[in-house]
């Protein structure tokens, strides 16, 4: 890794408070990613992705400033990615998935709320993350009260934008989120100073259509009877999709996906044989937090499926690409967004289908709902979910937990037995 | 070392605030040993294995992985080895509820070969456990013996507002200091204990007999009043702590 300790002091950051939470984080990437065995050699970009997402591409986003360009921070799968990079502007997710910046957090934030929430706002205040002074625009978004009420202490500053997430999804929600796309984008061109051009956002669509098939494909090729790659590695590579230069990481996994269909004919295998398959089900797993993916397969099951915002929830539906010009593009990015089943909708049966279509198109022998602990949309959902699986005969346990690995043997004593029950 | 005999199997439980050594031969237990843990109490299971004059050994509990790297050890979790310990002890049971020192658990017993269903853990909290009934008895200056007995005989009990450890200690203070009689807040806490155990088992449907295990099973006034609250009766084996390390026994078996 190259060092960046200029750029971070030239940005103003506690440079020292910054490497003791990434190199813990790095630390934490080697004992569980790195440390797994036949791995594919493709991999090794993604790696790259994840150590140097607080560094080389740092200076990258950095570099595209100085030319004129602007940085857009993000915080959920809810923002349109396609009109930003319409305007030249670069986005990425800045969602926190480490333990060590909650204290930071917690100073102004109570305790009981969700750690991915406590850990953004703990590296934003923590003067740590080298993402916030190169921010042009953060866009935040109401899919929880938590992220709501955070937003209005980071707006203070100025520079922050909130897309209003609608509830429900009736005519008049699909309405209301269409102005609210609209009104993204001309804040969009405020910040950046351009003007969105219909080619333009018509070559951004192909291209998250582009980075959205490339993870479909390897969703595919992970639900073959032996899957090519673990589970924490096909995690790795959604967390690198959240960070990374879109047609990069696009041309990356495609060759990845051409290394994996060559293992899956040759049989290459990476979990021990028998090994239970499972799907992940409900919150993400954002960079800097593998605690559970690491559990399940350190307990011999291989992950399968991810059912989260850091899986398919990012990728299963595209935009309509079509020539009918910028109004239609609007509403068909409008239209794409909005079938995301976040458990924030009510209802939210489409999302109960999808959990129980997956479990089946996956082969699952089981399904762990991952509830964030505080996120209370999921952990309630996963009642109804857990009730859907049982009566499509599939076993399901719920896992409620934050970042801190206090509470890995209690965990570990839940997927065992859980796996244990399997072995019919 | 000892001969190993091709009939004794060792059953571990490696617990929070105890360990517990079953041995069973010939389909019967024929000794075991209950200890607390402490810093040396892993030495001393691994000295019982050292021993060498079984067939085979399988632990459970908290410490299971710690037996699995040093000794030829079989790993099985607490849920497994209570459902079989349980089917053992009780051929007509269909729920075990284990309230151990550091967590609790309802266990739904499998039909046929499944040694269990489904099964349902507290979160990662110490209301609901013994623990939680260890610290209100010495802040009430009870022994556990004592704690359980005197909540029985009490006519009343105090309503206690608060599940949590740390906030139930500070509210028992308050009672105390108020003047509440000891015997109906030792009964409050009881309540307590068993409102929050309730809903782990009441999520089963009834079949069987419900068996209780874990060290609390010992304490009659929290089994009368879990058992009230269920509407059925709770059958407590003779060493409910054990059920456990009997079950590890059978796996190993």
């Amino acid at each position: 890794m190259t060092d960046h300790d200029e750029l971070l002091r030239e940005l103003g950051l506690d440079v020292e408070l910054h490497h003791r939470i990434f190199d813990a984080i790095d630390r934490n990437f080697a004992k569980t990613v790195l440390a797994q065995k036949g791995r594919p050699a493709r991999m090794a970009y993604f790696d790259g992705v994840i150590r140097g997402a607080h560094g080389d591409r740092v200076a990258e986003i950095a570099a595209r400033r100085a030319a004129g360009d602007k940085f857009i921070g993000t915080f959920c799968v809810y923002v349109p990615d396609e009109i930003i990079l319409a305007l030249g502007a670069v986005p990425v997710a800045l969602c926190g998935g480490t333990p060590l910046s909650i204290p930071y957090a917690e100073q102004m934030l109570p305790r009981d709320i969700c750690p991915l929430v406590k850990s953004t706002l703990g590296l934003a205040l923590s003067n740590t993350c080298p993402y916030g002074p190169l921010e042009d625009l953060a866009v935040g978004e109401t899919t929880c009260d938590a992220k709501k009420k955070t937003w209005d202490i980071l707006a203070a500053d100025g520079g922050f934008h909130v897309l209003e997430v609608p509830q429900k999804k009736g005519p008049r929600d699909r309405d209301l989120w269409h102005e609210e796309v609209l009104a993204f984008k001309a804040r969009l061109e405020e910040t950046t100073g351009r003007t969105l051009e219909p080619e333009k956002l018509a070559a951004a669509v192909r291209l998250m259509n582009r980075k959205r098939r490339a993870l479909a494909r390897l969703n595919e090729l992970r639900k073959s009877e032996n899957p090519p790659l673990s589970g924490l590695d096909a995690l790795v590579i959604m967390q690198a999709a959240l960070i990374d230069d879109p047609l990069r990481f696009s041309e990356r996994l495609e060759a990845l996906n051409e290394e994996l269909e060559d293992r899956v004919r040759r049989g290459v295998v990476v979990s021990p044989p028998g090994a239970k398959r499972i799907m992940v089900s409900g919150c993400p797993s954002v960079m800097g937090n593998w605690k559970l993916h690491h559990l399940i397969e350190a307990a011999g099951a291989v992950v399968v499926c991810d059912e989260t915002c850091t899986g398919t929830r990012y990728f299963s539906t595209l935009v309509e690409e079509g020539d009918g010009g910028l109004d239609a593009q609007i509403a068909a990015i409008a239209a794409r967004y909005l079938t995301i089943d976040c458990s924030c909708f009510s209802p939210n049966d489409e999302r109960i289908a999808s959990v129980v279509r997956l479990a089946g198109e996956c082969g699952v022998d089981g399904v762990v709902q991952y509830v964030l602990q505080y996120c209370h949309t999921y952990n309630v959902e996963a009642a109804r979910v857990a009730a859907a699986l049982k009566e499509a005969g599939v076993p399901s346990l719920k896992i409620v937990t934050d970042y801190a690995e206090e509470d890995t043997g209690q965990l570990r004593i839940r997927i065992d037995a859980f796996l244990e029950g399997m072995k019919r | 070392m000892d001969t190993p005999s091709p009939d004794l199997f060792l059953g571990l439980d490696l617990g929070s605030r105890t360990t517990k050594i079953v041995e069973m031969s010939g389909g019967a237990i024929a000794r075991y040993d209950i200890f607390d843990t402490t810093h040396d109490s892993i030495e001393r299971v691994r000295r019982r294995l050292e021993r060498r004059d079984y067939a085979r050994a399988a632990a459970a509990g908290y410490g299971r992985y710690l037996m699995n790297a040093h000794l030829d050890c079989r790993v099985v979790t607490e849920i497994t080895a209570c459902a079989l310990g349980a089917r053992f002890l009780d051929p007509a049971a269909g729920l075990v509820i284990d309230v151990g020192g550091q967590d609790s658990k309802a266990i739904q017993l499998g039909n046929g070969s499944a040694a269990f269903s489904e099964f349902e853990m507290n979160d990662r909290c110490a209301a609901g456990t013994g623990r939680f009934l260890e610290v209100m008895a010495r802040l009430l200056g009870f022994s556990l013996e004592e704690f359980g007995r005197t909540a029985s005989e009490a006519d009343e009990a105090v309503t206690l507002s608060s599940m949590c450890t740390v906030f139930a200690e500070s509210e028992v203070i308050s009672l105390l200091a108020s003047g509440r009689d000891r015997k109906a807040i030792a009964r409050g806490l009881h309540q307590s204990v068993a409102d929050r155990v309730f809903p782990l088992a009441a999520r089963f449907e009834a079949r069987g007999n419900i068996l209780m295990a874990g060290g609390v099973a010992l304490d009659r006034c929290f089994v009368d009043l879990l058992a009230k609250k269920l509407g059925r009766p709770v059958v407590v084996p003779e060493h409910p702590q054990l059920v456990a390390a009997i079950g590890a026994a059978l796996f190993a078996q």
